[in-house]
């Protein structure tokens, strides 16, 4: 018998973000915070020059890391890493490709390099993921090859707020969308901006047809568990774990509340003692151009 | 109705339970030690294998899993639940030192196949179904057989990738991917929890 192998499929791409699912998600800067997330159980890091928190302090035009900084963590942890390029930077993202990263995240955390169009990810063998705020977004993505979504929630604050508002909208539609008769289907497509046959999926099947994670603002074990009870598969933090007191014992227990999101009792015991927490802005006296999430379309 | 347990703590948790529901079990998730007592079978799904390790010693599941391996209880690991199978672990691009259930007399070097953009799809022959089953490989492990106690159940041309020792069954692939539950079933009849379909 003749074996064929096809590589950079999409149940090959959409299935490690099933695989991913339940876990949490890194951000790290050094092959230290990589080794670190590694054996405090997180399932994949991302490899970044500045967490959300000082891209915002500092400022300027974000873009692609180094690709020496990513190697050096390729080279400590054997769990997938994940990098993020400029929303509509197509060259980052062959980049990251051509350095065998294994998810890319198509970015509003770092500066758009393109005002009106998103990378075009069935082009790429490397899975993608991408942020929503809404369900008309997400499925705008996944219509791009979006392989894995996240909310946006409101990277660098340390505040959940936004990340809660994008998780009810997106789950939200969705369960609105399940009960709705078929022959209003064409017109929510048309209202959300979505394509057709995914709004159909999702009135099928009660589900978007892609792993949908927490991320933006996530700082505490019981903000990774709310998010979870909401409804999503797993959970990115970002600055919350090293900019905050004890990055290892929060680390565990951000893990460990996701395993047990539903189990109070545990909640409790995770919860104690971590030190504390990134200090965090509040969102309300944060000015439109500083919002992260109203990038991308 | 017989109970199966699918180790519940991360990762492709809702895909085996959606199989084994379809073939009339009923699907208990495994998070703590006490509900073990109740089922007849036991799936570790796909997920981070570091990860998976670091939550069963955190919940205590691990001791128990073990002697119940060891006992001759039915357990079917994919992919990184192969790997929690496994004696012997090593990694294709790092030096690793990690821990397992070491139950089965197997090496599983993980990601042996590369990264995520080398993850690949491919038919296999499988001992004991008669046409091919579509293998997905993620980031997936091969499965070397260390002692005779290890059958050979499927291989790509770079080695073994479903192998069965007595009770227990190691996959490099994810079955629970595809919508095809032939295999699940397979393992299910064998260990005497299904009767052969006619």
């Amino acid at each position: 018998m003749k074996k064929t192998r096809t590589e950079g499929t999409w149940e090959a791409k959409a299935g490690l973000a099933r695989m991913l699912k339940g876990g949490v998600i890194m951000d790290v800067v050094t092959p230290e915070q990589a080794e670190l997330a590694q054996n405090s159980g997180a399932v994949a890091v991302m490899a970044l020059e500045r967490v959300p928190a000082d891209i915002r302090a500092q400022g300027g035009v974000a873009r692609m890391s180094d690709p020496d900084m990513i190697k050096s963590i390729q080279q400590i942890v054997n769990i997938p890493v994940m990098a993020k390029c400029r929303i509509g930077h197509f060259v980052e993202a062959q980049i990251l490709e051509a350095m065998n990263i294994d998810y890319i995240d198509e970015s509003e955390v770092l500066t758009p390099a393109d005002e009106k169009n998103h990378v075009y990810k069935f082009d790429f063998k490397v899975p993608f993921i991408c942020g929503a705020t809404n369900l008309g977004e997400a499925l705008r993505r996944i219509g791009e090859g979006a392989a894995m979504i996240r909310t946006k929630g409101e990277a660098g604050t340390g505040n959940v707020v936004e990340a809660v508002r994008h998780a009810r909208s997106v789950l939200g539609s969705i369960r609105k969308l399940k009960v709705t008769p078929p022959e209003e289907l064409m017109t929510i497509a048309k209202e959300m901006g979505a394509p057709y046959d995914l709004v159909k999926y999702v009135h099928e099947n009660g589900c978007l047809p892609v792993v949908n994670f927490a991320a933006g603002g996530v700082a505490t074990p019981a903000d990774a568990a709310l998010m979870m009870q909401l409804g999503m598969d797993g959970v990115f933090v970002g600055s919350g774990i090293f900019k905050s007191g004890n990055p290892e014992k929060r680390a565990r227990a951000i893990v460990e509340a996701v395993s047990r999101f539903n189990d109070p009792e545990i909640l409790a015991e995770v919860s104690r003692n971590l030190g504390e927490a990134m200090v965090g802005i509040n969102i309300s006296t944060l000015p439109d151009e500083e919002r992260m999430a109203d990038r991308g379309w | 109705m017989q109970s199966v347990g699918v180790l519940a703590l991360q990762g492709g948790v809702a895909e085996h339970a959606t199989i084994l529901r379809k073939l009339n079990f009923n699907v208990i998730e495994i998070r703590t030690p006490d509900v073990l007592d109740y089922i007849s079978a036991l799936f570790l799904p796909g997920g981070e294998s570091t990860t998976l390790l670091f939550l069963m010693n955190r919940w205590g599941l691990t001791e128990q899993i073990q002697r119940m391996g060891e006992n001759g209880f039915p357990i079917f690991g994919t992919c990184a639940g192969a790997v929690l199978l496994s004696s012997s672990i090593s990694e294709m691009e790092h030096e690793i030192r990690q821990e397992s259930l070491h139950l089965a007399d197997v090496k599983a070097i993980r990601n042996y196949f590369g990264r995520q953009t080398r993850s690949f799809i491919e038919d296999l022959s499988i001992q004991g179904l008669e046409d091919t089953f579509r293998g997905v490989f993620i980031r997936a492990p091969l499965l070397q057989p260390l002692s005779e106690r290890v059958d050979v159940l499927s291989s790509v041309d770079d080695g073994p990738v479903l192998v069965r020792q007595d009770n227990l069954w190691l996959s490099s692939f994810h079955p629970e991917l595809t919508s095809d539950d032939r295999l699940h079933r397979l393992f299910l009849e064998r260990s005497g929890l299904l009767s052969r379909e006619e």
